[in-house]
């Protein structure tokens, strides 16, 4: 949160900021380090994609390009969010990777900024900043995924501890994490509703009786994991709130990510589908002697997707707008998310289809059009539409909260 | 991706659209509506006063001749929320006509007409043939030069609200060019126009020959100007399209929404059936895309490139987004969907004209595929 006093910049105080932003982007930005970079934060495999990352997000921390209206005495900038507004704009201005911490300056930094303990601002922010600290995020279970709700991993309090059993899955970066946020079942009474018994808790990953199994995804790499927790005894201090009140603070969370209630940290954790990339891959690739982008059935569908992904741009601006959002307020900040993820994944499948009889090869193959990346693509952009709450759930969730229709029982 | 609209908005666009949404929500209900249906002239004279009164059509008139000095910027949330109520007029028309005037009139046409306009006057546009072509440019209707004046010949089709036009703005070809020619109804005798039966009973248009109509020398637009009048026209009626088929749009799903939290099958209500539930959230959501792109397309539309970028990219976002609420909605009522009763069809046949009139969304891509590749 911007501290009272963090001044909206004058007109001519933001043009230099932005100058200098863009410059340092501009300058810093490496776009090809001679490895496949992620697309998105639940992506990341190799320990090379790691360690690029996380020196990257420092490294645009240090410049203060990142957390730049948070709190000063906690490591933030204290600046106006419209800085960090304009040092994102930057970033993606010119293409700039992704933040890796997402979990921690997304999820976790903004709860802690909102609710948490002075100890606890002290603590972890900066470590979030400057993602000397990984986090990651503990809520599905092999059995409850869309059903969060029903969690049921325990944790049972003893002394100034909490003892944990049970099991999360998917847990992206979950190897790699030193903190975990974890929704945990502290009671479990007959009649009470299913959230009733949750907690919220910040979980250290270094305690004994907590392990974790890589998972390898469709892409045939690693990067999420199962967790497992036999009698692990964590600090009673990592709950937050009150017992039971988890699940309130589970869907805060995501409020936090739509920028409604705390500042944002800054940057972007999935990247922007470059659209223009994908025009050049009809581009190069031929049929019949012709370029494929010579096709008037691919070049149709291609601009229905550009004009899709015109208005998501587009939406992004509209929401901040109170007089052009009047009917449904909420409606572009909760289908942003369905919106997008759904495009990406149509529009990397899509473009697999010029590449004719070479739409057979796979990442590791020299003849691969773009060494495999638009496959890679493909395969990853279900991250995404899965991860997070799937397509499906996210529409319940605006056709509930947006447009007023009943729960299915 | 290049050339592509920005969004923003004027505080008079806000204004306007404050008054127009209440405006045309108590002026149009939608018995009104259906009653206009089966009136012959399909719209209210009383209303088309209290529209002229209000200052709309004078609105993206320059000052100098009568008008406000804004821009269809602020002519777009009035044809939002006149396209929500399905309220039935020639504003759209008149609005276009007035355009024509102000990029290809000399001054001797604008001062004539525009003011007029401005106070009320209705004027249409006649540009459409018998091979219904979408390319304004091809044209076969002709004048030729007869006395002082010219006389004409053809027919054109889709002239709406020609009855009622004191003005109607056609195109002809002079010498091997296109040009607009400014007929007044004086000039029209009645068995020239021919009522057409159209999908949307909403609306009126008109048959009308050209054949043994006269006009003068000074009513024939210079062929530069008149190439000019033309596209910008087919931007301008494309961007008020786009307005008033997300205004139609949303009231489709408003429309069907509430039958989906009343109608009860199965002992639940039906809205609570994912086969319903998702479909109209996608709708929605193409809907929140569309009007995204029909506020960008206001406020870019007078930027060279860009505006027709954004106004074309507003009509297929509109017509996919509106073709696609309205058709499921007619599902979504089961029986009575298949009904004239129910509404879904009001909203459906609007999309379909709209659709039909300046192009709809696949002939939108194709322009666009060679303005972005
Ligand atoms: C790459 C990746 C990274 C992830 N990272 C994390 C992480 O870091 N931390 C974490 O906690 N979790 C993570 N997840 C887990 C993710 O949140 C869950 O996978 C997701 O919520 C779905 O749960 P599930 O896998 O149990 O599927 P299920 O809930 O079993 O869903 C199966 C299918 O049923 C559909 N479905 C379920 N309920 C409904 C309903 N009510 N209406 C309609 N359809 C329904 C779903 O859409 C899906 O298609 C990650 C997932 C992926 C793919």
């Amino acid at each position: 949160m911007a501290k009272a006093g963090a001044a909206k910049p004058t007109e001519a105080e933001l043009k230099e900021y932005t100058a200098d932003a863009q410059a340092w982007f501009r300058e810093n930005t490496v776009t090809n380090p001679g490895f496949m970079l992620p697309l998105t934060f639940m992506e990341v495999s190799t320990d090379q994609q790691f360690d690029f990352l996380r020196a990257w997000q420092r490294k645009v921390y240090e410049a203060g390009y990142l957390g730049a209206s948070w709190p000063k005495e906690y490591g933030g900038g204290g600046l106006h969010p419209d800085y960090q507004r304009a040092a994102t704009r930057a970033m993606k201005d010119h293409d700039a990777p992704i933040m890796i911490n997402a979990i921690g300056i997304g999820w976790a930094g903004p709860l802690l900024l909102d609710i948490g303990s002075e100890e606890q601002k002290q603590k972890y922010i900066k470590g979030m900043l400057n993602a000397e600290d990984i986090w990651c995020q503990g809520f599905s279970e092999p059995e409850h995924g869309s059903d969060l709700g029903n969690a049921q991993l325990k944790a049972v309090r003893d002394g100034d501890e909490y003892v944990l059993n049970g099991s999360k899955i998917w847990t992206s970066l979950g190897d790699r994490a030193k903190y975990m946020i974890l929704l945990a079942r502290t009671s479990n009474n007959e009649g009470d509703s299913k959230y009733a018994g949750l907690s919220f808790f910040l979980n250290p990953m270094d305690v004994p009786g907590i392990e974790t199994r890589p998972i390898k995804k469709l892409t045939g790499e690693y990067g999420f994991v199962q967790c497992f927790f036999t009698d692990a005894r964590i600090p009673a201090e990592g709950l937050m709130g009150e017992e039971g009140d988890g699940w309130k603070i589970a869907m805060k969370t995501l409020e936090y990510e739509r920028g409604a209630k705390v500042n944002l940290a800054g940057g972007y954790f999935l990247k922007e589908l470059d659209v223009m990339g994908i025009v050049d891959v009809a581009r190069r690739s031929r049929r019949g002697g012709k370029p494929v982008l010579d096709d008037p059935v691919v070049r149709d569908q291609l601009v229905e997707y550009m004009i899709d992904i015109q208005a998501q741009n587009l939406n992004n601006y509209r929401r901040r707008m109170p007089p052009l959002v009047q009917d449904r307020p909420m409606g572009l900040p909760l289908m942003s998310k369905l919106a997008r993820t759904e495009m990406i994944r149509e529009l990397t499948e899509f473009s697999l289809q010029f590449q004719g009889a070479k739409a057979g090869y796979y990442v590791g193959d020299d003849n691969a059009v773009d060494d495999g990346y638009w496959h890679r693509a493909y395969l990853n952009s279900f991250s995404a539409t899965i991860g997070g709450g799937t397509s499906q759930v996210q529409k319940n969730i605006v056709a509930e909260h947006v447009l007023g229709l009943p729960k299915g029982r | 991706m290049k050339n592509l609209g920005t969004i923003g908005f004027s505080e008079e666009q806000v204004e306007l659209m404050d008054v127009a949404t209440s405006f045309c929500r108590d002026k149009s209900p939608v018995e009104k509506v259906r009653a206009l249906m089966e009136d012959a002239r399909g719209y209210d004279p009383d209303i088309w006063q209290e529209i002229t009164d209000l200052g709309w059509l004078a609105i993206a008139v320059p000052e100098e001749y009568e008008g406000v000095g804004l821009s269809l910027a602020e002519v777009v949330p009035i044809m939002e929320q006149m396209g929500r109520r399905l309220l039935a007029g020639p504003f759209m028309t008149t609005t276009l006509a007035a355009q024509a005037l102000i990029v290809g009139g000399s001054e001797a046409q604008k001062s004539a007409w525009l003011p007029q306009i401005a106070g009320g006057a209705i004027a249409t546009l006649a540009l459409t043939e018998q091979e219904g072509d979408w390319n304004l440019d091809n044209v076969t209707a002709k004048a030729e030069v007869s006395g002082d004046g010219y006389a004409l010949s053809g027919t054109k089709q889709f002239v709406t609200y020609a009855g009622d036009a004191e003005l109607i703005i056609a195109s002809v070809v002079l010498d091997g060019e296109v040009r607009l020619a400014l007929i007044a109804r004086s000039a029209i005798a009645d068995s020239a126009l021919r009522r057409e039966a159209i999908i949307d009973e909403t609306k009126r248009s008109f048959e009308l020959t050209l054949d043994g109509i006269s006009i003068d020398a000074g009513a024939l637009m210079d062929a530069d100007m008149s190439k000019a009048a033309l596209a910008h026209i087919d931007l301008a009626a494309n961007l008020l399209q786009s307005a008033e088929m997300c205004g139609g749009t949303q009231a489709v799903i408003d429309y069907t929404l509430e039958y989906l939290r009343t109608r009860k099958q199965f002992g639940k209500v039906i809205g609570e059936y994912q086969a319903l539930k998702h479909p109209i959230t996608d709708a929605y959501i193409a809907y929140e895309k569309a009007r995204s792109h029909m506020f960008s397309a206001a406020h870019s539309f007078a930027d060279q490139g860009r505006g027709e970028v954004a106004a074309r990219m507003a009509k297929a976002a509109a017509d996919k987004a509106y073709s696609h609420a309205a058709d499921r909605a007619i599902q979504f009522h089961g029986g009575f969907g298949f009904t004239h009763d129910c509404d879904a069809q009001l909203y459906r046949r609007n999309a379909i004209w709209n659709a039909s009139q300046f192009g709809d969304a696949a002939w939108q891509r194709t322009k666009l595929a060679d303005l972005l590749f």
